[in-house]
């Protein structure tokens, strides 16, 4: 079982490790929240995945699937909530800086 | 035994990454920065209580506590966001 859930659970480091790395470079509200709501997510599930199936078939490996599946839901919500609560508060999107002509 | 070895170097690793989205939380140039690095620390918490469970052999007790913080973050974010909708830029 090792075999099947350590790149998993690899994977899922990888993709935390972009994820912090992007919310310490990028330079915007607007950009962070693409990086940690996506990636942040990604990671995570595969994360766990990978402990559910390492710990073999137990009742509760049901209850780890049953978290994945609140996590599915829950991250990208409170993500989209926020970028829409920044949106109406009036906070400027970043963009480059025009070259002069 | 190798396996909990396994897990507990990546229990290390995500104890290793914290800092940046600690950084994030505490130095972000307004408050919505501030949420989001405060919404990846709380996943952050959850992911760390099932990894310390599954290295222990008692993940049974510890899913249930991990469950309950996952219910907190998502109430409590859509509280504090819910609130800061109708409100200026604040810093």
């Amino acid at each position: 079982m090792i075999l099947l859930s350590a790149p998993l659970i690899l994977a899922g480091f990888f993709f935390l490790l972009i994820a912090a790395i992007g919310a310490l470079r990028l330079p915007d509200f607007y950009t962070r929240s693409h990086a940690l709501g996506v990636t942040d997510t990604l990671g995570t599930l595969l994360i766990l995945t990978g402990v559910a199936l390492l710990h073999g078939f137990r009742p509760e490996t049901v209850k780890i699937f049953l978290i994945v599946l609140f996590f599915y839901f829950a991250n990208p919500v409170i993500t989209h909530v926020l970028f829409r609560a920044a949106l109406r508060s009036g906070l400027k999107p970043w963009t480059a800086k025009k070259e002069q002509p | 035994m190798n396996e909990q070895l396994f897990i507990r170097i990546i229990f290390f690793g995500i104890t290793a990454l914290l800092p940046f989205y600690l950084y994030r939380a505490v130095r972000g140039p307004n408050v919505f920065d501030r949420l989001i690095g405060l919404n990846a620390i709380s996943t952050k918490a959850i992911l760390m209580l099932v990894l310390i469970g599954a290295s222990m052999n008692q993940l049974d007790m510890l899913l249930d506590i991990s469950l309950g913080y996952g219910l907190l973050n998502l109430v409590g974010g859509l509280a504090v966001s819910k609130y800061l909708e109708k409100k200026e830029v604040p810093l």
